[in-house]
C-alpha cells in the first residue's frame, strides 16, 4: 500500500486553498465584455416557459430565422417565469446567453448594471412610431432602448357567462369595480359558487400586478412626482381596502393568498369562481374542452373602470443582447426577425403583436376575434410599475405588506405606510 | 530515505488523486474563498468589476436588517421542530423496522421511499395536498383550511412536508445503531424485570446515543439550511411567514443582486452551522469519553 505522509497531504492541501485565494482575487472576470462578432456563427437564446409564444412557436420562428440565415445557428433555451431573472443574472458574468428575454420591470436594473446592451442606434426610425406606446416601455430606461418589445399583454377580466345567466346577473355589470362587487354577492346569494372570485395573490410579483391594476383604477400612484412612494395615499389604499374586503365579504377565495395565475385558470375552469383576472392566455386555454369545464362559456372584457378609469398593468415583456454576448451582431438580426410585424401576427394566437397596426389587420382578428378588439381598447391604457434601479427589492417589501394587509395582519393604511417607508430607503440607496 | 519504487508510486497516487482535487478546487474551494472575498466588498450587481471595499459592513448590515431577525426566528423554529419531530419519530420508525416483522424488506423499501424523492418533487406534491382549494388533506379531514394561508401554519406545514421525507434518512441511521445492540442486553434488562420502557430508556437509548448524536449533527446543518422545500412549497409567503435565512441570503444575492450581502449572510450560515457542529461533536466526544 502506498503511503501519504501528513506532510504531503498539508503542502497539497495548503497549495490547492492559496491557489483558489489568488484565484478568487484575480476577479473572475468571465466573458463580460462582449462583441458586435461577424454576425455570423452561434448563438443561444434565453425564453420563458409558460403564456405567450409557447416553445413550438418559438421553435417555429427560429427555423423561420435559420432558414432565411443559415450562417447563423440559434440553440433556443426555456425557463418558467419565475426563474428567468435569475438565471440571467447567474450567466451574465460568464456570457452564457447572446439573447434574453426581460419583463417589464427590469430594463431599469439590466440596464444600469450593463447586463443588456443598449441598442437604440439601431432601432429602425419608424419602430417608435408604429409600436404601441406600453410596448416601448418594456424595453426602455434612462431615455434609451435596452432591447426590442415582443410580448405585449395585460391582465383581462375573464367570466363565466353562464354562471352570471344561473344568477340573473347583467354581464354589462362589471363595466365597473363596483359592478363586479355586485355581480359576485349576486352570484353567492344564488349560491353558484361559494367564492365567485380568485386572484394570483401569492406574495410574488402576480400580486403587485393585480394591486397595480386596482390601483390605477381608483386613481392611486406608485410614485410621486419627486421619485418618491405614493402608494400609501388614495387610490393605493382604497385598492388595497378594496382587495380585502372582498376576502372579508366571503366574495374572494381565501386561497388566493397562496395562488398564482396558473391556480386562478385551474379553478375557474373546474368551474370554481365565475370572475377572474388574467392573462391573454387563459382565454384559449379556458375555452379549450380538452383542459377546462367550462369551455365555450367564458368571456373576455377589458378590465373594469374604477373611480378614475381603466388602466391595465402593462405585462410586456421585449427581446435584449446580453452585454457578454461574443456575436452581438447576429443575436440582434435574430430578435428583429422575432419581433418583425409579419412574425408576430403568425402567432398572434398565442401573444398579441406590439405592433399598433396589427389590431386592425383582419388575419389577426381572425385569430382571436373576442380577445383581439378588447385588447386594443386595453392596451392604449396601461400602468407600469416603478422603473427602479432595485425594483425587485421594492417590490418585495410591497408583496410582503399587501400580504399582511390581505391576511388581516395591519389595516390596509398601516400596510402601505410601512410599505412605502422601506420602499423610500431602498430608492434613495 | 525513501526507496525510488515507493516515491514513484506515491506519485502515481497523487496523480490519480488529480481529478478529484480539481473537481473540489473548482466547485468547492474556489467559491468558499470567492465568497468569502466578496462579503467585504460592495458588490452590487453580477457583473464583474472593481466595487468599494465594505470590511465587516455586510455583516454589520445584517444584523442592522430589520427583516433579518424575523427570518432568524423561522430558521430556528424550524431547525428545531423539524429535528426533535424527525428523531422522535425516526426512532419509533426504526424501532418497528427492528422488531421480528414479516415482510420486513418491503416495510424498509417504503420508508425508504419518501427520502428518495427529489426534494423539488417533495415541495410540488406537499404544496398540491395543503392546497386549501383542491387539496387532499382538506378532503380527507373534510375542512377548509387553508393550510398555507397563514404564516405560523405555514410554517409548520412546511416542516410537516421535511418530516415526511426526512424521518426515513433518520429511521435507517438509528436502525443500524439498533442493530449493534446485542439482543442479549436486552433480554438480561427483561430478565431482570425492567419494563419494556425502561428498558428502551435506560439501555436502548444510552447505547444508541452515538448513532442519535450523528443524526442529530446531520439533520440540524440541513434544516438550518433550508431552501429548496421553501421555495417550492411557499415562496416565502404569506406575509414572509416561511422565509429563512438560506431563502432570504438567496433573494437578496440573486433577486436583488446584491451579492455582497449575500455572501456576508451565507457566511453567516457557515458560521451558525459550524458552531453547531462543534457543539454537538464536542457533546458526543464527551459522551464517548465518559464511556456513554
Amino acid at each position: 500500500m502506498v503511503a501519504i505522509d501528513r506532510r504531503t497531504v498539508l503542502k497539497t492541501a495548503g497549495g490547492a486553498g492559496l491557489a483558489a485565494l489568488l484565484a478568487a482575487c484575480s476577479g473572475g472576470k468571465g466573458a463580460s465584455s462582449g462583441d458586435q462578432g461577424s454576425g455570423k456563427g452561434e448563438i443561444r437564446a434565453l425564453f420563458m416557459k409558460q403564456a405567450a409564444y409557447t416553445e413550438a412557436d418559438v421553435t417555429k420562428m427560429t427555423a423561420a430565422f435559420t432558414a432565411a440565415n443559415p450562417e447563423i445557428k440559434v440553440t433556443p433555451e426555456f425557463v418558467a417565469y419565475e426563474a428567468l431573472h435569475d438565471k440571467i443574472v447567474a450567466a451574465g458574468p460568464a456570457g452564457t446567453y447572446d439573447v434574453v428575454l426581460i419583463d417589464v420591470i427590469w430594463p431599469a436594473e439590466f440596464g444600469s448594471k450593463k447586463m443588456i446592451t443598449d441598442v437604440t442606434g439601431q432601432w429602425a426610425p419608424e419602430w417608435k412610431t408604429e409600436m404601441l406606446a406600453g410596448a416601448i416601455e418594456t424595453a426602455q430606461y434612462d431615455q434609451k432602448l435596452y432591447g426590442v418589445p415582443w410580448i405585449m399583454d395585460s391582465k383581462y377580466l375573464f367570466l363565466n357567462e353562464a354562471h352570471l345567466s344561473l344568477a340573473h346577473a347583467n354581464p354589462q355589470w362589471l363595466d365597473t369595480w363596483d359592478g363586479v362587487l355586485k355581480t359576485a354577492r349576486r352570484l353567492k346569494e344564488a349560491g353558484v359558487v361559494k367564492y365567485p372570485l380568485i386572484w394570483s395573490w401569492q406574495q410574488a410579483e402576480a400580486l403587485v400586478c393585480d394591486y397595480a391594476q386596482l390601483l390605477g383604477a381608483m386613481g392611486g400612484k406608485f410614485l410621486d412626482e419627486s421619485g418618491k412612494a405614493a402608494f400609501n395615499a388614495g387610490g393605493g389604499v382604497q385598492a388595497l381596502e378594496f382587495m380585502r374586503q372582498t376576502i372579508v365579504d366571503g366574495l374572494t377565495n381565501p386561497a388566493s393568498t397562496q395562488s398564482l395565475e396558473a391556480d386562478v385558470q385551474r379553478v375557474f375552469q373546474a368551474g370554481q369562481a365565475s370572475l377572474v383576472l388574467n392573462w391573454t392566455y387563459m382565454y384559449g386555454a379556458a375555452n379549450d374542452a380538452k383542459q377546462s369545464k367550462v369551455a365555450g362559456k367564458v368571456q373576455v372584457a377589458q378590465t373594469p373602470k374604477g373611480s378614475v378609469g381603466r388602466p391595465g398593468v402593462n405585462g410586456g415583456m421585449a427581446l435584449c443582447v446580453t452585454a457578454g454576448s461574443k456575436n452581438q451582431a447576429a443575436a440582434f438580426k435574430y430578435i428583429s426577425h422575432l419581433t418583425s410585424q409579419p412574425e408576430q401576427e403568425k402567432y398572434a394566437l398565442s401573444s398579441l403583436p406590439v405592433w399598433t397596426t396589427s389590431y386592425d389587420e383582419p388575419a389577426v382578428v381572425q385569430t382571436n376575434p373576442k380577445v383581439v378588439p378588447q385588447a386594443k381598447k386595453q392596451l392604449d391604457d396601461l400602468i407600469l410599475r416603478p422603473q427602479a434601479k432595485n425594483y425587485n427589492a421594492i417590490s418585495q417589501v410591497l408583496q410582503a405588506e399587501l400580504q399582511n394587509a390581505l391576511l388581516g395582519r395591519k389595516p390596509a393604511q398601516q400596510a402601505l405606510d410601512d410599505a412605502a417607508d422601506k420602499a423610500n430607503s431602498l430608492l434613495q440607496s | 530515505m525513501r526507496p525510488e519504487r515507493v516515491r514513484g508510486e506515491g506519485r502515481f497516487a497523487l496523480f490519480l488523486l488529480l481529478p478529484a482535487a480539481i473537481v473540489v478546487f473548482g466547485v468547492v474551494l474556489y467559491p468558499v474563498v470567492r465568497t468569502l472575498l466578496m462579503s467585504f466588498y460592495d458588490v452590487d450587481s453580477a457583473m464583474p468589476g472593481s466595487y468599494p471595499f465594505a470590511g465587516l459592513g455586510n455583516y454589520a448590515k445584517a444584523f442592522q436588517d430589520p427583516s433579518f431577525y424575523p427570518v432568524l426566528g423561522h430558521t430556528a423554529y424550524f431547525t428545531i421542530v423539524s429535528t426533535v419531530a424527525e428523531l422522535v419519530l425516526g426512532m419509533g420508525v426504526a424501532l418497528l423496522l427492528n422488531a421480528p416483522l414479516r415482510f420486513k424488506w418491503l416495510w424498509r423499501s417504503l420508508v425508504v421511499l419518501p427520502w428518495a424523492l427529489p426534494t423539488i418533487v417533495n415541495g410540488a406534491l406537499w404544496r398540491w395536498i395543503d392546497n386549501g382549494q383542491y387539496g387532499v388533506l382538506n378532503q380527507l379531514l373534510g375542512t377548509e383550511i387553508q393550510w398555507l394561508g397563514s404564516p405560523f401554519l405555514a410554517l409548520n406545514m412546511v416542516i410537516v412536508a421535511d418530516v415526511w421525507k426526512n424521518t426515513s434518512i433518520v429511521a435507517f441511521f438509528l436502525l443500524a445503531g439498533l442493530q449493534t445492540i446485542p439482543a442479549e442486553i436486552r433480554e438480561a434488562a427483561v430478565m431482570d424485570g425492567a419494563s419494556t420502557w425502561r428498558t428502551f430508556w435506560s439501555v436502548v437509548v444510552p447505547l444508541l446515543k452515538p448513532s442519535i448524536a450523528v443524526v442529530l449533527v446531520l439533520r440540524t446543518i440541513e434544516a438550518f439550511k433550508v431552501f429548496d422545500i421553501v421555495y417550492v412549497m411557499t415562496g416565502g409567503g404569506p406575509a414572509s411567514g416561511t422565509q429563512t435565512v438560506a431563502f432570504y441570503t438567496y433573494l437578496q444575492a440573486f433577486s436583488n443582486q446584491l451579492f455582497g450581502y449575500g455572501s456576508a449572510l451565507a457566511y453567516l450560515i457557515v458560521i451558525a452551522v459550524g458552531a453547531l457542529a462543534m457543539f454537538y461533536l464536542r457533546l458526543l466526544r464527551q459522551n464517548q469519553m465518559a464511556g456513554v
